[in-house]
């Protein structure tokens, strides 16, 4: 049998899968109800707070660059069946190209922010 | 030689209703992508200052912004509970010699969302 990647790409698929379903639920909770309708007290998501909170623990760091980037190749995984499975099949290739080079794109520019930070 | 392929509409999933419960929930990804870009972005206008990260937290109130969360929560949570309800099916853990019932991997998947979602809340907002 061939050599194949698609482990690879299956095991980062099923752990953004993971991480998405269990923490982007509360996050969206949070940042579209609590914090605009001020359910959450005064301001609590305010520039000193976060920007401590992220730049001096690098164990923040570490768990939001996760929570940001696995979900990325979750997504390249899913949509390229997708768009095969409507009927794209002739440029299966591309179309892997484009979803697993985005999300690794998404992670080399998360880098880069978090590296700023 | 070449293999026969019967010819699929590329609308097949329009014409059941499990398949176009396959077809929304492949398309929850999207919106799995969509916040996570959210995210990135949010910690990109950190990194350029208190003014720029202020106008963002702003823009949250706008109708559209809360629009486009509610229909992110919809889809992102039917991610979540196919996610929690097929997963069993593929992961197989055994007792010992028994097979560990799905229902209660699946459980333990809706705890562990339940308890994560109380420490990110208590973490995130700091109450």
């Amino acid at each position: 049998m061939a050599k194949s990647n698609e482990p690879i790409w299956w095991s980062l698929f099923s752990a953004g899968g993971m991480v998405a379903a269990m923490v982007l639920p509360i996050l969206i909770v949070i940042t579209g109800i609590l914090v605009p309708f001020g359910l959450a007290g005064e301001d609590p998501l305010n520039f000193e707070r976060i920007h401590s909170a992220v730049s001096q623990k690098d164990s923040v760091k570490l768990v939001l660059f996760i929570v940001i980037t696995l979900p990325f190749f979750h997504w390249a995984h899913r949509f390229r069946f997708t768009l095969v499975d409507v009927g794209l099949k002739s440029v299966s290739t591309l179309i892997s190209v484009l979803c697993y080079g985005g999300a690794i794109a998404g992670t080399i520019i998360s880098v880069v922010i978090f590296w700023n930070i | 030689m070449s293999v026969y392929h019967r010819p699929v509409s590329n609308t097949w999933w329009l014409k059941r209703k499990p398949y176009i419960l396959f077809m929304i929930r492949e398309l929850t990804s999207v919106f799995v992508a969509g916040y996570c870009l959210f995210l990135l972005v949010l910690v990109y206008k950190l990194t350029q200052g208190a003014d720029a990260y202020g106008n963002f937290m702003v823009a949250l109130k706008l109708p559209s912004s809360v629009a486009l969360h509610l229909i992110s929560l919809t889809f992102v949570l039917y991610h979540t509970i196919t996610w929690f309800n097929l997963t069993p099916k593929i992961l197989v853990l055994y007792r010992g010699e028994e097979r560990i019932h799905q229902g209660l991997v699946a459980g333990t998947f809706y705890a562990v969302w339940a308890v994560i979602s109380f420490m990110v809340v208590w973490l995130v907002l700091g109450v």
